[in-house]
């Protein structure tokens, strides 16, 4: 570990940079990786922004952001994928978890979660049409055409968000692509312990 | 009225009262008077003292809170009176003071229109409050009220703003007293692991040069003698916080003094060099630790914390001691052995009369030349025997108050610290007056920091509040000056200050004042000022270029400072 929080400058703490001995670059704290913080509330106003406020002040960029309502009634999860140091995303976990109406908050690496995200896609048709590889790369991504006139098709996919990175840029490259939206990352853990219900539990709350 | 129900605005002064608000300090506008006119039924139990800007009222109320203990509450308008309170709720949040600030707000109806003196005050709070919130119909008074209140005092100490439509003060409610005391997104004192205890008295236990960083932590907890027992059982060497100073007594032969930029030598040289670090109830700000990466870094760290936030935060901690320190302090003096850590002790002496000689006696005790800050402060500190609560505003006055000013009670330091408010000082001397009427309060301000606040001398001379204000004149916004000085090459960019006739301000609010340049006349004139009834201004004209020293330039190793300027 990293003993201070050193801004700006490599801790030297893995062994990519040779100075240390963590040996391994997904280990080092100062390697900067893709995080999943997964944060339960009320169902208060104003939280969505006291959240985001806590990435605004450490300067990172929130990567994607879900917030629907969680299998406990009155209560909202917030998927927020984000890339930063593991240092970075301790502190902002711990800040996001000192709101007073935050339940819990909890980062996760990619292998600690089961995520997907949903895509869609607004193709032109009659470029689709033009060029029989636009519906290949479509087939071969497992995504669905979902409408098709005259104007316009729409495809939908659901997978990782690298399954959709890949069929966008495949399309872009067709120049087919009139308009794009993707839901932001979703996920749930692979911990077979429900730390949510746990801590509701242990405060002696029926909910 | 119809059915036993009262207004929004009777229920906020009855809920007031319920948890146990004696005095506040506001300033009334539009949209909080009905709230002003259900206080006007309740002047007997409800002590409002009116300040001369809203500005002064958070301020006051920190102060107020900081000396009791008690939750700090300012009342005031919206729009401008709310914005107004920013800066001491801001203040607040970073230096952890209970406060309830209750703004006055447009018509829920006119929310989001522009409306006259309408502010989203909740928008603009919100990343400096512990909590807020807007209440927008009567009925929730009670329960936003007592959910303030429980937020403010519990755990880690905070600001809490509620902004208060004007609708939700003039509609009826049936009104009933609410009691927040649990909330379930919210833990205030983390549960205590008995394992870290143990292992941070293992860790004590086997450590030869154990020190101790005291923080603002232990007098919130109320931990001053739970703090003696442990130190004095396991003869750890202290330092202490600016806010920290008075946890432990000044001459308490453990308290090496205190840390950061302009602290003593000792403590800031030794933190290099001891083996164990142990904080208790401090944040390791910049100013405690200077360059970060060179901090401590020979030593094993303990932090005792109340907020998990804090830990690893500036300084990584190979032990956590999370929990309520009055408890977990306690528990670890029961497993520590008790130690003779006389050698390590020891090896403060030579730090301590290398500063003594080359810092502190001519500070203190100089032969000739102008009057200079340092002997001031010594000099009423010890003419009130060392008992009274220190105020400062911001800038030399408040290193020097602190460096010279010396403590025997708990609770005695009332300063800016986070936040480095200029203005501070002043209301918040006449908030502490009201937080302990039976204490003396010394204000110490400069010549730029009082003029920030300087109209609430109206509410000094309305209250006849008892603060004595010690006026450290230098024409200059000392602190700034010295950084120029030895920063930007000595370029005095906008630090000279033109004053005014301060005496004739006092005279004009009716507190009576005295100048001195003399160091023959000190003693007889904060002797005059001690001996007089109600406020006082005692103006010194001090040494126009004096610097704080010792001095750990910003950014220098904690064990870098210079003790003279070349």
């Amino acid at each position: 570990m990293t003993r201070y929080s050193n801004k700006g400058g490599h801790c030297g703490a893995c062994e990519t940079c040779g100075k240390c001995d963590a040996r391994d670059i997904s280990k080092c704290p100062e390697s900067i990786i893709p995080y999943t913080i997964i944060t339960y509330s009320e169902n208060f106003a104003g939280i969505l922004n006291q959240i985001t406020a806590v990435f605004t002040r450490r300067q990172v960029n929130i990567e994607s952001l879900n917030v629907c309502s969680s299998s406990t009634p009155g209560v909202h999860k917030y998927t927020i994928t984000c890339f930063c140091t593991e240092e970075t995303v301790q502190l902002i976990t711990k800040q996001i978890e000192k709101k007073i109406d935050v339940l819990q908050a909890r980062y996760y690496v990619s292998d600690q979660i089961y995520i997907q995200e949903v895509a869609l896609f607004k193709l032109s048709t009659p470029r689709l049409l033009e060029q029989s590889d636009i519906s290949l790369t479509i087939r071969q991504h497992s995504a669905k055409i979902v409408e098709v006139n005259e104007t316009y098709s729409i495809v939908t996919l659901t997978g990782l968000p690298g399954d959709i990175d890949s069929l966008f840029a495949s399309l872009e490259s067709f120049d087919c692509v009139l308009q794009f939206v993707r839901s932001g990352a979703i996920a749930v853990t692979k911990n077979r312990r429900e730390l949510l219900d746990e801590y509701l539990e242990n405060l002696g709350i029926d909910h | 009225m119809p059915n036993n129900k009262i207004t929004g605005a009777e229920a906020l002064m009855r809920s007031l009262e319920n948890e146990g608000v004696t005095t506040l300090f506001g300033y009334p506008g539009g949209a909080i008077m009905p709230s002003y006119d259900a206080l006007y039924d309740h002047r007997s139990t409800l002590n409002h003292i009116l300040v001369r800007h809203e500005q002064g009222a958070v301020h006051a109320a920190q102060g107020y809170a900081r000396v009791s203990g008690k939750v700090g509450c300012a009342i005031v308008t919206s729009g401008p009176g709310a914005m107004n309170t920013v800066t001491g709720v801001a203040d607040a949040m970073i230096d952890s003071t209970p406060l309830v600030v209750i703004c006055g707000q447009v018509g829920a109806a006119f929310l989001g229109t522009d409306a006259f003196q309408e502010v989203d005050v909740i928008g603009v709070t919100q990343p400096i409050t512990k909590w807020n919130f807007q209440i927008r119909r009567a009925e929730d008074v009670a329960w936003a009220v007592s959910r303030a209140f429980y937020i403010a005092k519990s755990g880690r100490p905070g600001p809490v703003v509620l902004d208060f439509t004007k609708n939700a003060q003039t509609s009826l409610v049936d009104y009933e007293p609410k009691r927040v005391d649990f909330i379930r997104s919210y833990l205030p004192v983390p549960q205590m692991d008995e394992n870290a205890i143990k292992a941070a008295a293992k860790m004590i236990n086997h450590s030869e040069r154990p020190f101790m960083l005291v923080g603002q932590g232990v007098e919130l907890g109320d931990a001053r003698t739970e703090l003696r027992e442990l130190i004095e059982k396991a003869n750890i060497p202290v330092g202490c916080t600016m806010l920290g100073l008075s946890a432990l007594p000044s001459d308490h032969p453990l308290n090496k003094g205190m840390l950061g930029m302009h602290g003593n030598l000792g403590p800031n040289v030794l933190t290099n060099q001891c083996d164990l670090l142990i904080a208790v109830g401090m944040r390791f700000d910049d100013r405690v630790t200077g360059n970060i990466n060179t901090y401590a870094r020979q030593a094993k760290v303990i932090h005792f914390e109340i907020d998990p936030s804090e830990v690893n935060k500036n300084v990584h901690a190979d032990l956590a001691v999370l929990g309520d320190c009055k408890q977990t302090l306690a528990a670890v003096t029961k497993h520590v052995q008790p130690a003779d850590n006389s050698l390590w002790i020891s090896r403060f002496t030579p730090y301590e009369q290398q500063e003594k000689e080359k810092v502190i006696e001519p500070a203190i005790h100089p032969k000739e030349g102008p009057l200079l800050m340092g002997e001031v402060v010594r000099r009423v500190s010890e003419l009130t025997q060392n008992k009274a609560i220190l105020v400062t505003d911001v800038g030399q006055n408040q290193l020097f108050g602190c460096r010279y000013f010396k403590f025997t009670e708990g609770r005695s330091v009332l300063t800016s610290g986070g936040c480095g408010t200029m203005g501070f000082g002043l209301p918040a001397a006449i908030g502490a007056t009201f937080g302990a009427p039976e204490r003396t309060v010394c204000l110490f301000v400069g010549d730029g920091g009082l003029q920030m606040t300087i109209q609430e001398f109206g509410t000094i001379m309305e209250q006849h509040t008892p603060v004595k204000i010690i006026l450290l004149n230098n024409i200059y916004l000392g602190n700034v000056r010295q950084w120029q000085y030895l920063f930007f090459r000595k370029r005095y960019s906008f630090t000279p200050m033109l004053n005014p006739d301060y005496e004739k301000i006092a005279e004009g609010y009716g507190i009576p004042a005295r100048t001195i340049v003399e160091r023959a006349e000190l003693d007889s004139a904060i002797d005059e000022m001690l001996h007089t009834d109600g406020p006082f201004l005692l103006q010194c004209a001090v040494m126009e270029e004096d610097n704080v020293l010792p001095m750990t330039p910003p950014g220098a190793n904690v064990d870098e400072m210079m003790l003279e300027i070349n």
